[in-house]
């Protein structure tokens, strides 16, 4: 199994805020990549907005072509990879992250829409040796398979759960104005937007369920 | 090691890791996003490029001209390798369309180009200023029209699909009750989460590719035939794969496309297979014309049974054999089963999970619903009455390994509450649902394939396999940890798994259901293998000892493994010809619940089972996620999914996740899953046969049952979608 060497970005983010040298500062700062030598490239370079938000607690600032999604930039430019693009088009979910708390298909945004913005990824959830209790849940419920939904179906499922606890109605919500509860059909109902191809559906909702009652 | 005879018993019978279920040990590293897919290898070759692969814009015909200065000339461009400029990439055993393929078009967004940039940003936007004109030729996307010319064809076992056995048609004519039904499926779409990806890789002549690939040999011997290089130039790695249920068997265009873009850019390039051009592109599975005939006597002993089945390819020869579990399911002295294949231009078909059984039963089963109706017998009845005993009812020379099937019906009605259905079709009307059940047999093969991994203990004690077996969400990691686990003796813990690296020994890797069997068998060979190895640096006869506790036991002494040192042993499983004459197979007793919204004809599942029988089960956790998954595809088979052929322009409409259906949480209920406690000593020295595949063999037959058992309605087209008898319904009131 491989290391885990994604947080390099994340630690020079802390130095960074953390030191406040102006000088560290800048050297932290990912650039969108220069072109190379040898690109026939003859026309300007694309137009750069540099972005600040804060990423599972650590700040960040990114120069960005203003074309990259939420979701590219934290695949390719933070390398935060645990967030997948599964359709980059909002039709899958799999791209779920948590903004200013609430959950957003991260491919349907453009980083620059996000300025100052606090994001959640799975990676901010938990650790492998420190598991939030979600994500553990899915572990011991076997609530996926190939994986790869796996992220956005814990950010979603984490964040529906607040979402019935904050009292937002769903589709299948029967009384509007009476506490709501996380039955199966009002999780079901929420995570629809979530796409498991591996079909564990069934053992997510057992997964939510012992979260939603513990 | 061969495996040449039927297992005797051994220490799986005995086993404490092998047969409990496990959570899987790659776990918290996918629910924690630290799982590295095959696009988010940032680590393993620096200064990557992306690269945007352009599809064909016609279905059949020849590029005229592409014009690539405007492309060539946008910010951060690389280079672009076009169809134009570039000749025609070598041909594989595993693909019919030439992944990148010249001037001419084979099908429907087959790839012209890629091209590479510096970021993804610009590649994509460089890639919508390329402007390709065609010449379009004519091409046959109807599959009802074209199955006129077709000719016997093959399944995915290449073997000729044709069997017959007495005299069909005068026994069917001679019988008390027939069935005679036609049943067709759609085209349908793996639609893996996560897309064709790789990054690829030059070190001179050298080429790696990581990728999202299920079959590490394959793909390794395919990719050097098609770019035409030494086979040992070649490395190809995938630790984790996310989803592909038969469509990442073969290696297809990102990885090409990825090698082609990084040869000629001088850097490594990142493919992602844009979701949109993954239905096209890519393979999907076949649709299907289904004739099935059954002629029985008035106790509803089966006669006579044929199956004819029809589907399209480009190459007119290898199709979807629906007829696959048709020789093996039912008894009946007079038989017939052929399965056809015609010519089509759209794109290629090939094997998505249970190819052919998957929709063979979507008829089969259906129509065993229809002959029991007929006869006035209970559905299950009718099943156990006509169920195979010791020899392979198609073929009475081949004996029958191990067959539960009698005993997946009875419990599975047991449990189910069947007793309880009422037989009248449209007789449940509850307020505005009309409720119904249904059942269906489910059966597939339960192949093993050659395979081989190494074993290397390190000087503290622990064990690392390697082997380029793959899981593709199977939980391959964690059977393959208990396999070791329980043959060294060593706790679970002491074990790690590294897997999906060519550089590592060949494994069976993942298909057909074969994967788990097979690659444990190969794991336990190389394990023996090692043990020996221990025995003979300690000092002992390995295969008397008892491997326990991180000790070896013998005649009341007993040696430290770890004290052996750091060791290695490669092992290797082949299987000998005994098992010719035996048909292994996996059985299952498949039962739903639905009900049906009396005013709009919604259809939804309230509840499914499945009585498995599959031999030892591994590790029972991930098993059933397997079997609970594949049955909802089965579902999404019978109710939704459908790829609609733009029968003018020849290619797949609806090529995303929003145009293409697939159940969604709100769609699935709760699921069970049950596995008999059984062991099938033909399969391997683990008795274990896998089941990924048996779980979509049958339910969704169950749930079109139950449909039927509602509503009074049989629908034949699949998928059953409200369209098709929402003017049948009962009157409301």
């Amino acid at each position: 199994m491989p290391d885990d060497g994604y947080l390099n970005v994340s630690r020079r983010g802390v130095l960074a805020g953390g030191v406040g040298s102006a000088a560290l500062a800048q050297a932290s700062i990912l650039r969108a990549q220069q072109p190379m030598p040898g690109s026939q490239s003859g026309n300007e370079g694309p137009s750069t907005m540099r972005i600040r938000m804060t990423v599972n607690g650590t700040p960040q600032e990114v120069d960005l072509d203003t074309r990259t999604t939420l979701l590219d930039t934290l695949r390719e430019h933070l390398k935060l990879t645990g967030t997948k693009k599964g359709c980059d088009h909002g039709q899958c979910g799999a791209c779920t992250v948590m903004v200013n708390g609430q959950r957003i298909n991260s491919c349907l945004s453009l980083a620059v829409q996000h300025e100052g913005d606090e994001v959640t990824t799975i990676e901010g959830l938990g650790t492998p040796d420190d598991l939030h209790p979600m994500q553990d849940a899915f572990v011991e419920h076997d609530g996926y398979q190939c994986g790869y939904c796996t992220p956005g179906q814990i950010c979603s499922a984490v964040a529906v759960l607040e979402e019935i606890r904050s009292g937002i109605p769903s589709h299948v919500t029967d009384d509007l104005t009476g506490p709501m509860r996380p039955t199966e059909m009002e999780m079901r109902e929420r995570m629809s937007g979530n796409i498991c191809r591996c079909g564990a559906y069934s053992n997510i909702a057992e997964a939510m369920a012992q979260v939603a009652e513990a | 090691m061969e495996f040449n005879a039927p297992a005797g018993e051994n220490l799986f019978d005995r086993s404490k890791v092998v047969g409990k279920s496990t959570r899987r040990i790659d776990g918290p590293l996918k629910v924690s996003g630290r799982a590295p897919y095959a696009a988010e290898r940032h680590d393993v070759a620096a200064n990557q490029a992306y690269g945007w692969i352009v599809g064909a814009g016609i279905a059949k015909g020849r590029i005229r001209s592409m014009n690539l200065d405007e492309a060539r000339k946008a910010p951060g461009v690389i280079a672009i390798v076009a169809a134009t400029e570039h000749n025609a990439v070598g041909s594989s055993d595993w693909n019919i369309a030439p992944l990148f393929g010249g001037r001419d078009i084979a099908h429907y967004h087959q790839a012209i180009a890629v091209v590479v940039a510096e970021t993804f940003e610009q590649a994509r936007a460089a890639a919508g200023l390329i402007r390709t004109s065609y010449d379009s030729a004519d091409g046959r996307f109807d599959l009802e029209t074209a199955k006129e010319k077709s000719k016997v064809g093959t399944g995915f076992s290449g073997d000729k699909s044709e069997s017959t056995l007495g005299d069909f048609d005068s026994a069917y004519g001679s019988a008390a009750a027939t069935v005679d039904a036609t049943y067709t499926t759609p085209d349908e779409s793996h639609a893996m989460m996560e897309p064709m990806a790789s990054i690829a890789a030059w070190e001179g002549d050298r080429l790696t590719v990581w990728t999202s690939n299920q079959m590490i040999a394959w793909g390794k011997k395919a990719l050097a035939s098609i770019l035409k290089i030494d086979e040992d130039k070649v490395r190809v790695d995938s630790p984790y794969i996310g989803g592909g249920f038969g469509g990442k068997l073969f290696v297809r265009a990102d990885a090409v496309m990825a090698a082609l873009g990084a040869k000629a850019a001088g850097r490594p390039v990142k493919v992602v297979m844009q979701r949109p051009l993954m239905f096209n592109n890519a393979t999907h599975r076949h649709a299907t014309i289904q004739r099935v005939r059954l002629g029985a006597d008035q106790d509803g002993r089966i006669t006579a049974i044929a199956h004819e089945c029809w589907s399209g390819n480009l190459d007119g020869e290898s199709g979807e054999d629906g007829t696959l579990q048709t020789p093996k399911l039912y008894t009946g002295a007079n038989r017939l089963t052929r399965s056809f294949v015609a010519e089509l231009d759209l794109p290629e078909g090939n094997a998505m999970r249970a190819p052919g059984e998957a929709v063979g039963h979507l008829a089969l089963e259906v129509a065993m619903d229809e002959l029991a109706e007929k006869l006035g017998m209970d559905p299950v009845e009718l099943r156990v009455l006509n169920d195979a005993k010791d020899t392979v009812p198609a073929d009475p020379d081949t004996k029958i390994s191990d067959r539960n099937l009698v005993r997946c019906l009875r419990e599975g009605a047991e449990r189910f509450g069947w007793s309880k259905r009422n037989p009248q079709a449209g007789g449940n009307r509850r307020g505005r649902w009309l409720t119904g059940m249904g059942c269906a047999a489910g059966y597939r093969a339960g192949p093993t394939e050659k395979s081989a991994a190494r074993v290397r203990m390190d000087a503290d004690g622990g064990f690392t396999v390697e082997t380029d077996m793959t899981d593709i969400g199977t939980g391959s990691y964690t059977i393959i940890a208990q396999t070791a686990a329980e043959t060294m003796g060593v706790p679970l813990e002491r074990v790690n798994v590294e897997l999906g690296d060519s550089a590592f020994p060949a494994s069976s890797g993942s298909g057909g259901q074969w994967g788990a069997a097979s690659s444990t068998a190969g794991v336990y060979a190389a394990c023996v293998n090692l043990r020996r190895a221990i025995g003979e640096k300690l000092g002992f006869d390995a295969d008397a000892a008892t491997f326990e506790d991180g000790k070896a036991n013998l005649n009341g002494e007993s040696w430290e493994i770890a004290d052996a040192g750091a060791l290695s042993a490669d092992g290797e499983m082949t299987y000998g010809d005994f098992k010719d004459g035996y048909d292994v197979g996996t059985y299952a007793g498949h039962f739903a619940e639905v009900k049906v919204d009396a005013f709009t004809g919604e259809t939804h599942i309230t509840r499914m089972l499945s009585v498995c029988d599959a031999g030892r089960i591994l590790n029972p956790l991930s098993a059933r996620s397997q079997v609970i998954g594949a049955m909802v595809m089965s579902a999404g088979a019978t109710l939704m999914e459908d790829l609609h052929v733009d029968k003018r322009f020849g290619f797949f409409a609806n090529h995303d996740l929003a145009g293409y259906e697939v159940p969604v949480h709100a769609d699935i209920p709760h699921q069970e899953c049950v596995f008999l406690d059984t062991l099938d000593p033909i399969i391997s020295p683990m008795k274990a046969k896998g089941v990924g595949e048996l779980g979509i063999c049958g339910p969704g037959a169950a749930v079109a049952n139950a449909i039927y058992n509602a509503t009074g309605i049989r629908v034949r087209d699949y998928p059953l979608t409200l369209d098709k008898y929402l003017d049948r319904l009962p009157a409301i009131a």
